[in-house]
């Protein structure tokens, strides 16, 4: 919302190339190519350490690429900041807050700062803000007094001060209870449903695969997938389990169908079926049962984002580097 | 799905006013002239932030308290000797036959420490402080432009400057004028004025304090473009103000002297002479007008051009 109709671009956010080497000489992204569709909800996944977070800088025009360009609804960052920023709410790496100023001044002092922001309806924006992300009845109290899912909740409010072309949320239900985080996440359907696109920074795969529509997963400062959600767990060979009062029968039919990397642990029994040419889980179940072995049973398991992530990235997902 | 469909907006985005269609409001909007309102509402913030903060109230009001301090201890200690007014104009042993001089006393007393050491808070604070509670990156993001933020922080240093000044002059001048009898102005040319005329040159003492303390206000400003500490920034500001005042004294250094940004800062007393002598006071004002150019430049090279990584 808020955009010139007329000349929507379909690519909302897009690098090409963009690098970034610290003065350390540390190479925090690496020639990264990142497309985010319009209207998407886009989750940005990589352990800690991967370099998203410097992605995002460099998207927001806060830090200077070494190389590269960024483009952000179809206009270069940073040249075009000025332009292009209003249409954009962010919360970056957390919450940052004035201690001694309430959570309605805070997000007063951040609309002031947007010169394109119309004065004469700040406060009623300010308070449809509070009140969207739950934090009406605190709106008086000092932000030093405020929890720290309070706080995220305030961050969050001033990315939505005004109607967004794109939100740019980093790890947006930090600190968040339960139920707090059920809350952020309806909000970001919500805000979906509306047209904004979302780019979504997290760690928790579960919540990338509740709300997002694509995602892309970096490691060591380089892109190594983007796509739409669904293709990605595809892409990803779920693991057969098998349980069984007879596991060491069950682990020799197994391998003889061409199931591999088989572990057997008490009556549990797991593997992963042949890439090529697999064969019908129906006649395996089939197999098994024909040589005697008791299948209590048999499932697929894990066809993931986790999965596809760790099958990427070859580690876990809270591994920092 | 476009967001732009009427009445496909959220509900929660209809407030008063032309809003559930957005639209009209952002023809409204780029129809309004880019004047005083929507450019100079981070202006307004920024002030609003910087005085109502409780830091700076502390420490205007230990400002406001100098000229108290100074004033009662001239009152009730009625010694003869009060001509050991040490450095600067003697201004204090006027203080007993004329209020006004208070003024002038408070004003010289707080000018070499006090009043740089307030603005060195108030400026090395301005962009550094934003910077380590995180706040510099969302207001960057808003966005605020690096330049207009930067050209508001130096605004409202230099508002500061004048409040500050401001403060010590206005309490000097309600003390005096309760402590001590008020009437015409013997200037320190021997020339007597009336008093209005002598009010009139304590307001533009004031003006020339104020002044004084433009170079200073550039040079935090740089400083706190160059961390991400608020606390380092101030204390390195602070520490300079205070080592120039150093080397302002010591004679081997005559060659650098004239280029210390504290070098001219007693030339405020030339307002009390009549006729006025310029020179000096015009020496002041181009060497504050050439640090505010230099370190302006330099907060700017460097603000612009920087990474914003916290």
């Amino acid at each position: 919302m808020g955009t010139s109709t007329t000349s929507e671009p379909e690519t909302v956010i897009a690098t090409r190339d963009l690098t970034k080497r610290f003065r350390g000489g540390q190479l925090a992204v690496d020639r990264l190519d990142l497309t985010v569709p319009r209207g998407s909800v886009f989750g940005f996944l990589g352990p800690n350490g991967s370099g998203k977070t410097t992605t995002i800088r460099m998207l927001m025009g806060l830090i200077e690429p070494t190389s590269g360009s960024t483009a952000l609804l179809g206009r270069p960052m940073p040249v075009e900041a000025g332009r292009v920023l209003p249409e954009v709410g962010a919360l970056i790496e957390g919450p940052a807050l004035y201690g001694f100023l309430s959570g309605r001044a805070n997000l007063a002092r951040i609309d002031a700062a947007d010169p394109t922001s119309e004065p004469r309806t700040r406060r009623a924006r300010v308070d449809t803000a509070l009140k969207r992300v739950g934090l009406a009845a605190a709106a008086t109290k000092k932000a030093r007094a405020y929890s720290l899912g309070m706080k995220q909740r305030l961050g969050l409010a001033a990315a939505l001060l005004k109607p967004r072309s794109l939100l740019v949320l980093d790890e947006p239900t930090n600190g968040l209870d339960p139920q707090g985080m059920r809350e952020i996440r309806a909000l970001i359907r919500e805000l979906a449903a509306d047209g904004t696109t979302i780019f979504l920074s997290s760690h928790l795969l579960d919540e990338i695969e509740q709300v997002c529509t694509h995602a892309a997963v970096m490691s060591q400062g380089r892109l190594l997938t983007q796509g739409p959600v669904a293709d990605l767990a595809a892409g990803a060979r779920g693991r057969l389990v098998v349980t069984t009062p007879d596991p060491g029968e069950a682990a020799r039919v197994l391998e003889v169908h061409g199931v591999h990397g088989i572990t057997v642990s008490g009556p549990r029994v797991t593997g992963h079926p042949p890439a090529v040419d697999p064969p019908d889980l129906a006649d395996l179940n089939a197999a098994l049962v024909r040589s005697g072995v008791r299948v209590r049973s048999f499932a697929i398991e894990g066809t993931s984002l986790e999965e596809a992530f760790v099958a990427l990235t070859g580690e876990g997902f809270h591994v920092s580097d | 799905m476009s967001p732009t469909e009427p009445g496909a907006a959220a509900p929660v985005y209809d407030v008063p006013g032309p809003r559930t269609d957005p639209a009209p409001l952002r023809d409204a909007a780029a129809r309004r002239p880019r004047g005083l309102g929507r450019g100079s509402g981070l202006l307004r913030s920024e002030l609003r932030t910087t005085f109502l903060r409780g830091r700076t109230l502390v420490m205007l009001a230990v400002l406001a308290a100098v000229p108290v301090l100074v004033g009662v201890a001239v009152r009730f200690e009625t010694g003869g000797d009060e001509g050991g007014a040490g450095a600067g104009p003697a201004f204090i042993a006027q203080v007993t036959h004329n209020g006004l001089f208070l003024v002038f006393t408070a004003l010289a007393a707080t000018l070499p420490v006090f009043l740089p050491m307030a603005v060195g808070v108030v400026a090395g604070d301005a962009i550094a402080g934003e910077a380590a509670t995180g706040t510099l990156r969302y207001l960057l993001v808003a966005p605020a432009g690096r330049v207009r933020l930067l050209l508001v922080k130096y605004a409202t240093t230099l508002a500061f400057c004048l409040v500050a000044t401001l403060t010590v002059a206005g309490s000097a001048l309600a003390v005096g004028a309760l402590l001590f009898p008020l009437g015409k102005v013997t200037l320190l040319s021997g020339t007597t004025v009336p008093l209005v005329e002598g009010l009139l040159r304590a307001v533009a003492v004031a003006v020339a304090v104020a002044v004084s303390l433009v170079g200073v206000a550039a040079l935090g400003l740089f400083v706190s473009t160059l961390t991400n500490s608020g606390i380092a920034a101030m204390a390195t500001t602070v520490g300079l103000v205070i080592t120039v005042q150093i080397l302002n004294a010591v004679p081997q250094l005559e060659m650098i002297q004239p280029y210390l940004f504290s070098h001219y800062w007693l030339s405020f007393a030339d307002l009390l002479r009549s006729p006025v002598e310029w020179s000096d006071l015009l020496s002041n004002v181009g060497l504050q007008g050439l640090y505010a150019a230099v370190f302006g430049s330099a907060a700017w090279a460097r603000f612009t051009t920087r990474d914003i990584t916290v």
